[in-house]
């Protein structure tokens, strides 16, 4: 594995993106004045609600990348392995139910304790939703795709029972959980702001699998079975099936941890629409970012700043925020088209 | 029929100005080295590839067809009488041969109707076709008769053959080479790629030889050597192997009684019903069988490679072993892998947790200059060397582990004659400095040049066959056939 090579490739797949980014905005330019909005102030709201300040880039843009990042590591790790984890909005499910439910019961902890075993609850329970597919994946060879896809539906309905039953706040009139204890939030990165410490934790998560990926025996065995697994079987004499199957575990448990860092980093309690999508979002992070760590990250940034654009443009200029799901399908599919063409 | 045909891939020229033409009632051999664009030629010939420059021109009884950028699909070039058989199979395992017939003929008849036309086609041809079976059922030899059929189907006049008997045993290569006779007698027209001199002699009129894109010679059969056509091909005279007595040390492989089969799959359809052999250190030992008669499993037992379970009987195999195995791109390396990522897969220890690069790729340099792998250097991709340097890189990394015992697979399939040799020179290098060498090939001639002694595996028997058995003797017991019982 050359450095030099992929950082030139890398060069050249940013380059790319930003064009691609830019026929979006072009497009949804002309999507806005069709439908007969204004088009200047939707963009320049766009712009401000992502980039507009300091305050909006960190409290907006980062705090909505965080999840997607996350979670994009999440497929990518899954995919490097040969795996296609669609599952990850009903992991990241789970994972917020396990965070909420060890955070209700986490009080009179002490606050780094309180914080870890937070975060261990989803790592728990997004490898527990995984878990199923992964059986059925080794023991009768039923595909991931589908099982963990069904295992969403489960997941967000589980969300729904566990805020309208046993996760219910206590005068029980709101779907939504009680806040969790305090010591089991994730402190803010500088005072004023709502960016957390999750956002951290998906920088250090990428640079982790990244030095996983490339640098350990592990990462390389992954690597090898998603590669080719006839080779990884024959010469590399792997254990190919119990590799893959260890990927998407991790896979979903890291998809959980975003679940986790969501709670304990946003929402502070279990609501029922907490994930927007992130879960299908980011696996176009995870693409977007050609399976790369540090270029997921960027991807994740970007998507993030979209959806917090976005959400301005909805609040600011009246513009239904499903209009950035315009730039975003119209980003992926340029970048996918382009990138077929090259290669 | 073909006239100054030029094509390139990006920067790659593959044919230059490169003319052909072929007469009714003739058989014309095409000749060259891999990558010396003869493939490219017909895939041209036939509509699959558009020439940058050129023309192909079709005479038949109704009229001339010239086009002058060649045919746009191979549909066109089936309407103006050409046909191919391509270097690999084509049929649909899951459907009849009925199906697969009407599927490449573009018939619109469907059931019984489709089935009658099949059978007056099959039986024009005198081929022994039932046209209900299914394709996964039939041999090796019936599906190629199957690819011909469907060739032929649509009337075709020209015939192109794409490397035909390359999988067949001696007596197949017969009954082909004399089907082609015959077809060409009947006023066909045939173009037939090979690497195999012998055929060219028994069968073609006229030969073309070409390299790196061009033709070398193009002459009448009857003036022409074996000598004179190879130096057209390779530029330059093959050496003569060289065969030196086997000294042979320690038994390193003995089987006794062995039965085995591949798990997962039903015991009397891919196994070995009976082997008792033993391979010492220092000598090549061939196996020669015809695909899908157990040699395969057998082979892999003994790099205990794969999931073969052993049944009954006894199977031991002393020290480290080398495996090259038949399929280099999905199961000898990683195509998008680097070098040196490659020599890892075949190198890494269970109990390696960090990897260190640098000395990997320092590895990989030395292995690639002690073993004459053209490649840019480590960090290159293994999908951009050519099929000889894989191949070459595959067995540098085998030798790497220090293997007593060395299995391989078919290790020269698809390469040129140079990489041949040197491949073979590699084998029995590694004989000769003391390892025990099993090569299996599908080319027989290859396994008796090679080989010390000859396995022969045939339904699941293995038999050692005497030294300096002939070749059609060898032939009869990969068919099983009674007579040498």
């Amino acid at each position: 594995m050359s450095i030099a090579a992929p950082m030139r490739a890398g060069a050249r797949d940013l380059a790319h993106v930003a064009g691609a980014f830019g026929l979006g905005v072009v497009l949804l330019s002309a999507f806005l004045a069709i439908a007969g909005f204004h088009v200047a102030p939707a963009l320049s709201a766009l712009w401000h609600g992502a980039f507009g300040s300091w305050d909006n880039f960190t409290s907006a843009a980062l705090v909505r990348a965080t999840p997607l990042v996350i979670l994009g590591l999440a497929f990518t790790l899954g995919s490097k392995a040969g795996t296609l984890n669609i599952g990850m909005e009903g992991q990241f499910a789970a994972g917020a139910i396990g965070t909420t439910w060890a955070g209700l019961h986490l009080g009179g902890v002490p606050p780094v304790l309180a914080v870890a075993v937070a975060l261990a609850g989803g790592l728990i329970a997004g490898a527990a939703w995984v878990a199923l597919p992964v059986i059925l994946r080794m023991k009768l060879g039923v595909s991931e795709v589908i099982t963990t896809l069904l295992l969403n539906f489960v997941g967000v309905a589980a969300v729904s029972y566990a805020v309208t039953g046993p996760l219910q706040e206590p005068s029980r009139i709101y779907p939504q959980s009680a806040l969790i204890a305090p010591a089991a939030r994730l402190p803010h990165l500088a005072a004023g702001s709502r960016l957390h410490l999750g956002f951290i934790f998906a920088i250090i998560i990428a640079g982790l699998l990244s030095l996983l990926l490339k640098q350990t025996a592990w990462g390389f065995r992954i690597r090898s079975v998603g590669a080719g697994p006839r080779a990884a079987l024959i010469i590399g004499r792997m254990p190919v099936a119990t590799i893959a199957a260890t990927a998407l575990l991790w896979s979903g448990a890291l998809a959980g941890f975003g679940g986790a860092v969501e709670v304990t980093g946003v929402s502070y309690a279990l609501y029922q629409n907490l994930s927007p999508g992130y879960g299908f979002t980011a696996i176009a992070v995870a693409l977007l970012g050609r399976l790369q760590p540090t270029f997921v990250l960027v991807a994740g940034v970007l998507f993030g700043a979209l959806e917090a654009g976005a959400a301005a443009m909805q609040r600011d200029a009246g513009i239904p925020a499903v209009a950035v799901q315009v730039v975003e399908a119209v980003v992926i599919i340029t970048v996918l088209l382009t990138a077929r063409r090259r290669a | 029929m073909l006239h100054e045909i030029s094509k390139s891939f990006g920067a790659t020229v593959a044919l230059s100005r490169v003319s052909l033409s072929v007469v009714a009632g003739q058989v014309h051999a095409l000749l060259g080295e891999n990558g010396a664009g003869k493939s490219t030629l017909m895939h041209v010939a036939y509509g699959m590839l558009r020439p940058d420059a050129g023309t192909v021109t079709v005479s038949a009884a109704g009229g001339i067809a010239t086009t002058t950028h060649g045919f746009p699909s191979p549909r066109a070039a089936r309407a103006a009488g050409i046909g191919m058989v391509h270097q690999h199979f084509t049929s649909i395992p899951a459907l009849t041969v009925c199906e697969n017939i009407a599927l490449t003929a573009g018939w619109t008849e469907t059931g019984r109707a489709a089935e009658r036309r099949a059978e007056s086609v099959v039986g024009r041809l005198g081929l022994p076709l039932r046209v209900s079976d299914y394709v996964e059922s039939l041999s090796v030899q019936l599906r190629q008769r199957l690819e011909i059929v469907k060739a032929l189907a649509a009337n075709a006049r020209i015939l192109l053959l794409d490397e035909p008997t390359a999988v067949l045993a001696p007596r197949e290569v017969d009954e082909l080479l004399n089907f082609v006779r015959e077809f060409a007698l009947g006023g066909g027209a045939v173009v037939l790629i090979t690497h195999k001199l012998d055929e060219v002699f028994r069968v073609a009129d006229r030969v073309t030889v070409m390299r790196r894109g061009e033709v070398t010679l193009r002459d009448v059969i009857a003036e022409q050597t074996p000598q004179s056509l190879s130096r057209a091909m390779i530029g330059a005279d093959l050496p003569p192997p060289i065969r030196l007595e086997a000294r042979t040390g320690d038994v390193l492989v003995r089987a006794s009684g062995l039965r085995l089969h591949r798990r997962g799959v039903a015991a009397d359809r891919a196994g070995i019903e009976g082997a008792d052999f033993s391979v010492r250190a220092g000598e090549v030992v061939g196996v020669a069988a015809i695909e899908g008669n157990g040699q395969r499993e057998l082979l892999r037992a003994i790099a205990s490679v794969d999931d073969i379970a052993i049944t009954t009987g006894s199977l031991d195999v002393a020290g480290p072993v080398g495996f090259i195995p038949e399929d280099r791109t999905t199961e000898g390396l990683i195509p998008q892998f680097t070098l040196a990522e490659n020599l890892l897969l075949g190198t890494i220890a269970r109990s390696t947790r960090w990897l260190a690069w640098p000395a990997l790729r320092a590895r990989t340099g030395e292995l690639l200059r002690a073993h004459d792998v053209r490649a840019s250097g480590p960090d290159a991709a293994a999908a951009t060397l050519s099929g000889g340097n894989q191949q070459k890189f595959v067995f540098a990394r085998a030798l790497a582990g220090k293997p007593r015992v060395i299995v391989a697979e078919d290790p020269t399939r698809g390469l040129d004659l140079r990489a041949t040799q040197v491949i073979h020179e590699r084998l029995r290098d590694a004989a000769r400095q003391g390892a025990a060498v099993i090569v299996h090939s599908s080319d027989l001639d290859e396994v008796l040049a090679l080989a010390d002694r000859v396995l022969v595996v045939a339904r699941g028997q293995v038999r050692e066959l005497p030294r300096d058995t002939p070749r059609d003797v060898v032939g009869d017991t990969m068919l099983a056939l009674e007579s040498v019982a």
